[in-house]
């Protein structure tokens, strides 16, 4: 049973760890959240603003 | 050949290149706070109404070159000395492609007296946001432009130096939180940077009649990706530099290093969504889109906050507790070493980034309540709680500790420098108290005349709103004379302070140049050892319970301040 957990720990660490340890891969998604979610959205926004008539 | 010194004062490595590039784009920095800080007074006097200094046109002028020279060079510039601090120092690697960092900062420079001048020359004074379609003269732009190039170029200097560490094994396992944090403040910067870059350039074209039109929302929108993330970088910066205090005077170590790195990394996800709350009133985006981006991502990055806030005390507490300052819930906290600038500063910090900084901001950035103090006075003070009793102070803090670590000189007027941070935080919580006061009273920002004389649709504020302008002016003015002491010590001490190493001359302190060869006697920096895995040790109650009686102050004080506010907006609409 304890065993088990600890393997399951071990486990979860890992993975956690390569993030982590991978400046690029953290880069690449510090990069891509706020340019998908603030700049593309909002200039889809803005480019569906209707022009004055 | 050799190229590393150790410090004997602090053990800390320094690699040659390295130290004279953080030298250089420090002291850069503390020139620009210098110009930020003179002009500083030029605004706070104006905007004392009985005082009312400034005439109109230079008022504004003044304050273009006060928002810039104080939010863009002085932190940024300091910035890229934390960032080689934190790879090349604290992973003792040697800096990657120097050359092209020297290339960097040069650009910045450029751009930073470009930007002056154009500022200085009077036809620029369209605000550090530059809102178009105000136009500055074109070398405005450029500036900026070359300004943050150079920026990009020393933030890849550094992911590039955490490479040569990763393959020169300068360190065992991961690298140390205080990196991690800073390499949450380069990612951070060069999503900053982007932005910037997407907006501006086309800006610029725009100045010099290539472009014919941009559009007012959109720039806004991208414009605030670079005018919110760069604060974020400042966070991510300072909070690092609070977990080196932590260890440097107290050998504290975080309560739990995944805690703190999980919160970093929700800075990196989520942070910089927060941009968004400069757009809430803005009419053609969808509520969903700021909802999205100012709550329920805000949120995470305010946890993280949270957890920074609630760790970093917590581990000095534990680290003062075993040491065996156990009596009752604070002696740990009577007992830390408020004579020290380096702790003051910090302490100062910390609790007014928090206490002040955080919970206005969050008030702030929510949509309804934004409503009350949307452009008023109460925007300035929330960020110079942040950004000057937070970062700038911090940044202060942390220039003390370098004196002598890596400038090799004693701090000059030690007793100046001891009072510093009580009379440069007070001074500037006074400022923000007063200017929250009259920014609840409607007291817009960025205007020259309270009293409206001779225009079109006047407004006449209560009296005390007046009176809550002077107060906070007098704190300013002596916020100014703090800053004023912090100048006069940094740059007394690269003068006058005696040299802890012969060779630490004016050349060596100034302009970068390297202290005598014979100093840098470490071929091969000794391998960065994992720090020992904390004992798990199963307390019965909470380790630190003084940090915790403090947090839950500020989750009340955050609860009450937050109620108030909306009972005031059911107010202002008339609705109970
Ligand atoms: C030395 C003490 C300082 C004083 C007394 C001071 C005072 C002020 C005041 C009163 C304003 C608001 C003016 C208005 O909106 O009408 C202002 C604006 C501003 N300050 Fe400071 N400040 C100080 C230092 C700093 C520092 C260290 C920073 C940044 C690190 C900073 C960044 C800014 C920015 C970005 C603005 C906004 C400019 C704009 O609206 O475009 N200030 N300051
Ligand atoms: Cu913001």
């Amino acid at each position: 049973m304890s065993d088990q957990k600890n393997n399951d720990e071990e486990e979860r660490i890992s993975g956690w760890q390569s993030l982590i340890d991978n400046p690029f891969l953290l880069l690449f998604i510090g990069v891509a959240m706020p340019t998908v979610f603030y700049i593309v959205w909002g200039i889809m926004e803005i480019v569906n603003v209707p022009v004055a008539p | 050949m050799a190229e590393f010194r150790v410090c004997p004062d602090s053990g800390f490595y320094f690699h040659k290149s390295a130290e004279s590039l953080m030298k250089v784009n420090a002291v850069v920095g503390i020139v620009a706070l210098l110009v930020a800080g003179l002009l500083a007074l030029g605004v706070v006097l104006t905007r004392w109404q009985e005082v009312h200094w400034l005439p109109a046109d230079t008022f504004y002028m003044v304050l273009t070159a006060h928002g810039i020279n104080a939010l863009i060079f002085w932190i940024i510039f300091f910035e890229m000395a934390v960032l080689h601090f934190a790879s090349s120092t604290l992973l003792r690697c040697r800096i990657a492609t120097p050359k092209w960092a020297w290339a960097g900062f040069f650009l910045m420079l450029i751009g930073a007296v470009m930007n002056n001048v154009a500022v200085f020359s009077g036809a620029s004074s369209v605000m550090m946001t530059s809102y178009v379609p105000m136009q500055a003269e074109p070398h405005f732009y450029l500036g900026i432009i070359l300004f943050a190039v150079g920026a990009l170029i020393q933030v890849f200097v550094f992911f590039g130096t955490l490479v040569v560490a990763q393959q020169e094994k300068t360190y065992d396992g991961s690298v140390p939180l205080v990196t991690f944090g800073a390499i949450t403040a380069a990612i951070i910067a060069v999503f900053t940077i982007a932005s910037g870059a997407i907006i501006l350039i086309p800006t610029f074209l725009w100045s010099i009649g290539y472009v014919s039109h941009i559009d007012a929302e959109m720039y806004r929108v991208i414009w605030w990706g670079l005018g919110h993330s760069s604060q974020q970088i400042n966070v991510a910066a300072h909070i690092s530099i609070w977990y080196l205090v932590a260890g440097v005077l107290f050998g504290a170590r975080p309560m739990s290093e995944k805690v703190s790195r999980f919160a970093f990394l929700l800075y990196i996800f989520f942070l910089q969504l927060a941009s968004a709350h400069h757009i809430l009133v803005d009419p053609g985006i969808s509520t969903e889109w700021k909802i999205f981006n100012t709550s329920y991502a805000m949120y995470l990055a305010v946890l993280a906050s949270m957890i920074h806030g609630l760790t970093i005390p917590g581990a000095i507490e534990v680290a003062q507790r075993g040491k065996g300052y156990t009596k009752g819930l604070f002696e740990w906290l009577r007992k830390a070493p408020w004579g020290n600038p380096v702790w003051s500063g910090v302490a100062i910090s910390v609790v007014t980034f928090g206490f002040i900084g955080g919970i206005t901001g969050v008030v702030m950035g929510t949509e309804q309540i934004n409503l009350i103090i949307h452009n008023t006075i109460y925007v300035p003070a929330h960020f110079h709680a942040t950004v000057v009793t937070g970062t700038t102070l911090t940044f202060m803090a942390i220039t003390y500790l370098l004196i002598p670590v890596l400038f090799r000189r004693q701090l000059f007027l030690p007793w100046v420098a001891k009072m510093q941070p009580y009379v440069f935080g007070g001074g500037m919580t006074i400022l923000i108290l007063f200017m929250l006061g009259a920014g609840t009273m409607g007291v817009s920002r960025r205007h020259w005349d309270m009293d409206f004389a001779g225009a079109a649709m006047a407004f006449e504020y209560p009296a005390i709103a007046y009176t809550l302008m002077a107060v906070g002016a007098i704190g300013g003015v002596l916020g100014v004379v703090g800053g004023g002491m912090f100048l006069a010590v940094a740059v007394g001490s690269l003068l006058f302070g005696k040299k802890l190493e012969p060779s630490a001359g004016i050349l060596e302190s100034f302009a970068g140049k390297p202290l005598a060869a014979s100093v840098y006697n470490i071929d091969k920096p000794e391998v960065l050892a994992m720090a020992p895995k904390l004992k798990e040790e199963h307390h019965k109650g909470f380790e630190a319970p003084g940090t915790f009686i403090l947090a839950m102050l500020l989750l009340v004080t955050f609860v009450v301040y937050y109620f108030i506010n909306w009972k005031y907006l059911a107010s202002v609409w008339p609705l109970g």
